[in-house]
C-alpha cells in the first residue's frame, strides 16, 4: 500500500476535498468516499459503462480512471442532473420510452448520452445506435434507450435557441 | 370462478401503458442496490478462489495474509464449522450431494470459494488473497460430458459414473415400432454452449448481527428471499426467525439470482462468527466464472413423420452439463426435468419417450436461466420441423400447421402428461406468416447484395410459466414452491401498502400489481404502494422466477383487493344508510349506484381508524386483507421471425428484422409487456449467435470478462416489431400469464431456422448454438448447391 494523497475535485457543483490511495478508482471515490452510489459499476474494466461520468464534460469510465487523475477537475455524475427537483427531458424520455427496467445500467447510459449530445446536437438514429452501442444493459434490448435519446435529440434540436 | 369475477371486473387501469413509479429513482441514482446500502462500519471480504479445476486440498496456509495491517480474518471451511447447501430432489434417479460453503477437502472448479478474507477495505481485502497460499495437488479435470478418467476419484464419490441424476419419466413401448414403420425419421444432434446470465449487478450482501432483535440480517442481491432465509438458517443452524433477508433494488436476475450462493452464506457466517457487519459486492470475474451457469445440453432426437410432414413419435436422449455442484433450492435436476417434460411444445405427438440426465463436470454449478431447457426445447422442435419439412418438400409453415395443437383441440392432453389449457398456437403461427408476406420479407430475402446471403426463420412455441404447487410437487423438491400469499392494508390517510413475497428485479412490479389493484379499490395506482424483498414485512412467499409473480402474486393481490373492498363498501353503506350491493369503488369515490350519493375512499379510510366510534361493532377493525393464489400453472404462446443477413466473405450473421407474435393472457401494461420481450430477445441473440462461457480442455475460464463474453449490445439488436394476441388464463382472477421468458426462449430457434434457410443452397445444416464466425466460414466454404425455397 501506498501513501494517501490529498485531491479537489468539484462533483455536480461541490467542491471536494479527499485523500485517496493513488490505485483507488473514480468510482470507488465518487461511491465510498462521497456517497454517491448512484454511479454504478457492471464489470470494472471498461466495458458495460454503467460507470460512466462527464469528467470535464467528457464521458469517461470512472472504473478506468484513479482518483489522483481526477483531480482538479469537475465532475457531473447522474445524481446532477435533476438538480432541480424535476427530472430532465432525457430522464423523462427514458421512461416514456420505458428505456429501463432494472435500472442498473441506467445512470451509464444517462451520462453517456449527456455528453454526447452537448458535442452532437442533430444525430440520427444510426448514428445514436452506434453512440448507445458503447454500453452495456441485458434487460431492455435496448431499443427504448435509442428511441429515448433520438426523441430528446430532436426536441432539443428544434427548440434551440436561434 | 375466477373467470366470473374477471369477465365482471372494470379495467380502468389494467391495459394502460402507464410509465413505471420505480423510474423516477432510478433515473435520478437514488435506487439502491445492494452495494449501495450504506454502513459506516461494514467490512469488506474477497475470496481465495481455486486456480484448478479439480484438485484435492493439501493445506491452506494463511498467516501471510492476516500480518497484513487492516485484514481482520481469513476464515476456511473448518472455521465455519463445515457448512455447506444440499439442493436435491426426493427421486431415486438422483444423486444427492452436497456444496460446501468454502471449499473442503476438493476443489471441484476453477474458482470455487476456498477461504474468505475479510479486511477494512476491498483493496486490502484482495491483497490478502494474493498473500494466503493453498497447496492442492491436481486432478484431471472433467470438462465435457464425454470426459471420463476412470483412474482417478471421480467428482463427487456418490456418484462414481459423474451422473446425479438420469431420469426416465416419459415410455413408450411402442414407439421404436411407430418410428420404424415411419417413413420419414428425422435423426439429429442438437448442441448448446454454456451461458451466464450475465445481469449488469452481480450478487453482493451484506451481514450483520443485531442482538436486540436476535437476528442476523442479511441483505442480498435475490429473486428468493425466503428461500435464501431458509438456506442461510439452515447452513447456520438458526431458525429461521433468526434471519432477516432484506432485498434492495435488484440490478437483473434473469434466474442467475434464483438461488442461494455459498458466498452470500460465508459473508453471512463471518458476520456471525466475527461479530461484525460484513460485506461483499461480486465483481465480474466472479460472476461470470464463479457463480453459476447454465444451457450446456445435448439433445439426440429421432422423430418420425408421415409422408404428410405429420408427428408419428419422438424419441429424446438429453444430456445437461451441470457443473460441480446441485445449486439450492432447486438443483442440478432443474434442467433434465424441464427438457425432459415440456420437449413437445406446440406439436401434437402420438408418441414420446425421452431419457434425461444431469452429469457433473469440473465447471461451476448450473442454475436456471431465463427459459430454463426451453431455449433449447423449441430450438430442437423447431429445427426438426424444419428438417422434415426440407426432405418432404413441405413449405415450413405448413408442416407447423399440420403439427400443432388446434383451437378445437383444447384442453389437450400430451404424452408428457400436461394439459393444456386454450392458447392461440395456430392463429400466431398464421398471423405471423401472414405478416412476414406483407411486410415484403420473401422479396427482401431475395435481395441481398452481391457476397451476402439472407435467410428467414421462423418458430412457433408455447411457454408454460407460474408453476404452483400442484405442478412443482412432481419435481419432489423438499421445499414445494408455488403458492402467493398478498397483503393488503389502507392507512389512515386513504394509501395502501401491498406487500408480496415476489421480489422484482427490474420487472416492474410496482406499477403493474398496482394496477391491478387499483382497479379493484377504485383508486388511482399511485395511491398504491407495493414493498417486496424482507422477510420480517411479507409473508412467506416463493420469490420471483418462471413468469409467476404477476401471475400468482398479482393473483393473490387481486384477491386480496377484492376483499378489501368489500369492507369499504360495507363501511360506506352503514354511513350512507345504503346496502353494500349498492355501493360502487371507482375515482377515489364509495358511490350509491341510484342515487349518485357518494363519500371518498379518503373519508371512508379517516372514519375507520380515527372515529370509529361512529361505526357499529365490527369483528375485525382497520381495513387489512389478505388473498392467496396458487393456479397450477399455465402456457403463454408465440411465433417469432426473423430476417438474417450472411456476409459470405467473413461469415459474420446480422439479423436484419424481427418479427413477434406473442399472448401472454390479459395484458397488464403494453409498455412492460414489450420491453420483456424485447430484453429477452436479445438475450436470446446473444446465445445464439455470440455468447458462450468456453472452457480450456484443463477447465480453465476462457470467458472472464465482457471482452470474451460477447453480451450483446445495441449495434447487434434488430428492431423489433410486436403484435399482441389475447388468451385470457381460466386460472387467474386476472387472466394473466406469466411471459418474462418467451424471448430468450424462441430468438435462438427463430436465428437458427433462418440461417439454415439460407444456407440450404450450400447444403448445409446447423444444429447448435452459439454459431460463431468461425462456423459460417467453414460452411460458406461448401459448394453451392442450385437455389431452392
Ligand atoms: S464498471 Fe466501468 S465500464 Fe463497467
Ligand atoms: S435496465 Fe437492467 S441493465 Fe439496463
Amino acid at each position: 500500500m501506498s501513501e494517501s494523497c490529498e485531491i479537489t475535485l468539484t462533483v455536480n457543483g461541490v467542491r471536494h476535498q479527499v485523500s485517496v490511495e493513488p490505485r483507488r478508482t473514480l468510482a470507488d471515490v465518487l461511491r465510498i468516499d462521497l456517497g454517491l452510489t448512484g454511479t454504478h459499476v457492471g464489470c470494472e474494466h471498461g466495458i458495460c459503462g454503467a460507470c460512466t461520468v462527464l469528467m470535464d464534460d467528457q464521458p469517461v469510465r470512472a472504473c478506468l480512471v484513479f482518483g489522483v487523475q481526477a483531480d482538479g477537475s469537475s465532475i457531473r455524475t447522474v445524481e446532477g442532473l435533476a438538480a432541480n427537483g424535476e427530472l430532465t427531458d432525457l430522464q423523462q424520455a427514458f421512461s416514456r420510452h420505458h428505456a429501463l427496467q432494472c435500472g442498473f445500467c441506467t445512470p451509464g447510459f444517462l451520462m453517456l448520452a449527456e455528453g454526447y449530445l452537448a458535442e452532437t446536437p442533430a444525430p440520427d438514429r444510426v448514428a445514436v445506435r452506434e453512440m448507445v452501442s458503447a454500453n452495456l444493459c441485458r434487460c431492455t434490448g435496448y431499443q427504448g434507450i435509442v428511441d429515448a435519446i433520438v426523441d430528446v435529440a430532436e426536441q432539443r434540436f428544434h427548440e434551440r435557441p436561434i | 370462478m375466477a373467470t366470473a369475477s374477471s369477465a365482471r371486473q372494470s379495467q380502468q387501469w389494467v391495459g394502460q401503458p402507464l410509465q413505471r413509479r420505480e423510474d423516477s429513482r432510478f433515473l435520478r441514482g437514488t435506487g439502491r442496490y445492494t452495494d449501495d446500502v450504506p454502513h459506516a462500519f461494514a467490512l469488506h471480504v474477497a475470496f481465495v478462489r481455486s486456480p484448478i479445476a479439480f484438485g484435492v486440498i493439501r493445506s491452506i496456509e494463511v498467516t501471510r495474509a492476516l500480518e497484513i495491517p487492516g485484514v481482520v480474518a481469513v476464515l476456511t471451511s473448518a472455521d465455519l464449522g463445515h457448512p455447506s447447501l444440499t439442493g436435491f430432489l426426493d427421486r431415486d434417479e438422483f444423486v444427492t450431494t452436497s456444496m460446501p460453503i468454502l471449499a473442503h477437502e476438493r476443489v471441484r472448479f476453477v474458482g470455487e470459494p476456498i477461504a474468505i478474507v475479510v479486511a477494512t477495505d476491498r483493496y486490502i481485502a484482495e491483497d490478502a488473497v494474493e498473500a494466503v497460499a493453498c497447496e492442492i495437488d491436481e486432478l484431471t479435470a472433467i470438462v465435457t460430458m464425454d470426459d471420463q478418467v476412470p483412474s482417478q476419484i471421480p467428482i463427487h464419490d456418490a456418484a462414481p459414473d459423474g451422473v446425479l441424476v438420469d431420469l426416465r419419466m416419459f415410455t413408450d413401448d411402442e414407439l421404436e415400432g411407430v418410428l420404424a414403420a415411419s417413413p420419414l425419421v428425422v435423426d439429429e444432434t442438437f448442441r448448446s454452449g454454456r451461458l451466464q446470465a450475465a445481469p449488469m449487478e452481480g450478487r453482493g450482501a451484506l451481514a450483520e448481527w443485531i442482538d436486540r432483535d436476535d437476528q442476523l440480517v442479511v441483505t442480498v442481491s435475490t429473486q428468493l428471499p425466503h428461500q435464501v432465509r431458509t438456506g442461510i438458517a439452515q447452513a447456520l443452524g438458526l431458525v429461521e426467525r433468526q434471519v432477516r433477508v432484506i432485498v434492495p433494488d435488484v440490478g437483473g436476475g434473469f434466474g442467475f439470482k434464483a438461488v442461494l450462493g455459498r458466498e452470500e452464506v460465508a459473508v453471512a457466517a463471518a458476520a456471525r462468527i466475527l461479530g461484525r457487519p460484513v460485506r461483499w459486492a461480486e465483481d465480474r470475474l466472479e460472476s461470470l466464472t464463479a457463480s453459476f451457469q447454465g444451457r450446456e445440453q445435448e439433445y439426440t432426437v429421432r422423430a418420425g413423420f408421415t409422408e404428410d410432414g405429420v408427428l408419428t413419435g419422438l424419441a429424446a436422449d438429453i444430456r445437461c452439463n451441470v457443473g460441480a455442484y446441485s445449486a439450492f433450492p432447486f438443483t442440478c435436476g432443474l434442467e433434465p426435468i424441464m427438457a425432459a417434460t415440456e420437449f413437445l411444445g406446440v406439436y401434437k405427438v402420438p408418441r414420446y419417450a425421452s431419457r434425461s440426465r444431469g452429469i457433473a463436470s469440473n465447471k461451476p454449478p448450473s442454475n436456471a436461466y431465463r427459459g430454463v431447457s426451453r431455449p433449447q426445447i423449441v430450438m430442437v422442435m423447431e429445427g426438426l420441423m424444419d428438417r422434415a419439412a426440407d426432405r418432404l418438400g413441405i413449405d415450413r409453415v405448413e408442416i407447423r400447421r399440420r403439427n400443432t395443437i388446434r383451437p378445437e383441440d383444447f384442453p389437450y392432453t400430451g404424452p408428457n402428461g400436461i394439459t393444456y389449457e386454450p392458447g392461440s398456437y395456430l392463429e400466431a403461427l398464421e398471423l405471423c406468416a401472414a405478416q412476414v408476406q406483407q411486410l415484403g420479407w420473401w422479396q427482401r430475402r431475395e435481395e441481398a447484395a452481391p457476397g451476402f446471403i439472407r435467410g428467414i426463420g421462423i418458430a412457433n412455441f408455447s411457454e408454460r410459466n407460474a408453476y404452483g404447487t400442484a405442478t412443482m410437487g412432481l419435481r419432489r423438491m423438499p421445499m414445494t414452491p408455488g403458492f402467493e400469499v398478498a397483503h393488503l392494508t389502507m392507512d389512515a390517510s386513504g394509501d395502501v401498502t401491498l406487500t408480496s413475497g415476489t421480489c422484482s428485479a427490474g420487472q416492474g412490479h410496482e406499477t403493474t400489481f398496482a394496477q391491478i389493484v387499483a382497479d379493484r379499490l377504485g383508486i388511482a395506482p399511485d395511491r398504491i404502494k407495493l414493498r417486496q424483498g424482507d422477510t420480517d414485512l411479507t409473508s412467506f412467499g416463493w420469490g420471483t422466477f418462471a413468469g409467476r409473480s404477476l401471475v400468482i402474486g398479482g393473483g393473490a393481490a387481486a384477491v386480496a383487493a377484492r376483499k378489501l373492498a368489500t369492507q369499504l363498501k360495507e363501511v360506506a353503506a352503514y354511513l350512507l344508510s345504503v346496502s353494500a350491493d349498492d355501493i360502487e369503488l371507482s375515482n377515489g369515490n364509495a358511490t350509491v349506484r341510484v342515487s349518485g350519493e357518494s363519500m371518498s375512499i379518503d373519508d371512508i379510510a379517516k372514519t375507520v381508524h380515527f372515529r370509529s366510534h361512529l361505526l357499529p361493532a365490527r369483528e375485525e377493525y382497520l381495513l387489512e386483507s389478505h388473498g392467496s393464489a396458487d393456479p397450477s400453472g399455465m402456457f403463454s404462446n408465440g411465433c417469432h421471425a426473423a430476417l438474417v443477413e450472411i456476409d459470405a466473405g467473413t461469415g459474420a450473421v446480422c439479423v436484419l428484422d424481427y418479427l413477434v407474435v406473442e399472448d401472454c393472457g390479459v395484458i397488464v401494461n403494453p409498455l412492460v409487456v414489450d420491453g420483456q420481450v424485447r430484453g429477452g430477445i436479445a438475450q436470446g441473440i446473444g446465445s445464439t449467435l455470440y455468447e458462450e462461457a468456453e472452457y480450456s480442455s484443463d477447465g480453465q475460464p476462457l470467458a472472464g470478462s465482457f471482452m470474451s463474453y460477447l453480451v450483446p449490445t445495441a449495434a447487434e439488436m434488430p428492431p423489433i416489431a410486436i403484435h399482441h394476441l389475447e388468451t385470457p388464463c381460466y386460472q387467474t382472477e386476472t387472466g394473466v400469464k406469466g411471459m418474462g421468458e418467451a424471448g430468450t426462449i424462441g430468438a435462438p430457434a427463430v436465428i437458427l431456422s433462418a440461417l439454415n434457410d439460407a444456407l440450404r443452397s450450400r447444403g448445409a445444416w446447423l444444429e447448435h448454438v452459439p454459431v460463431t464466425p468461425a462456423d459460417m466460414q467453414q460452411l460458406l466454404a461448401l459448394p453451392i448447391e442450385t437455389e431452392s425455397s
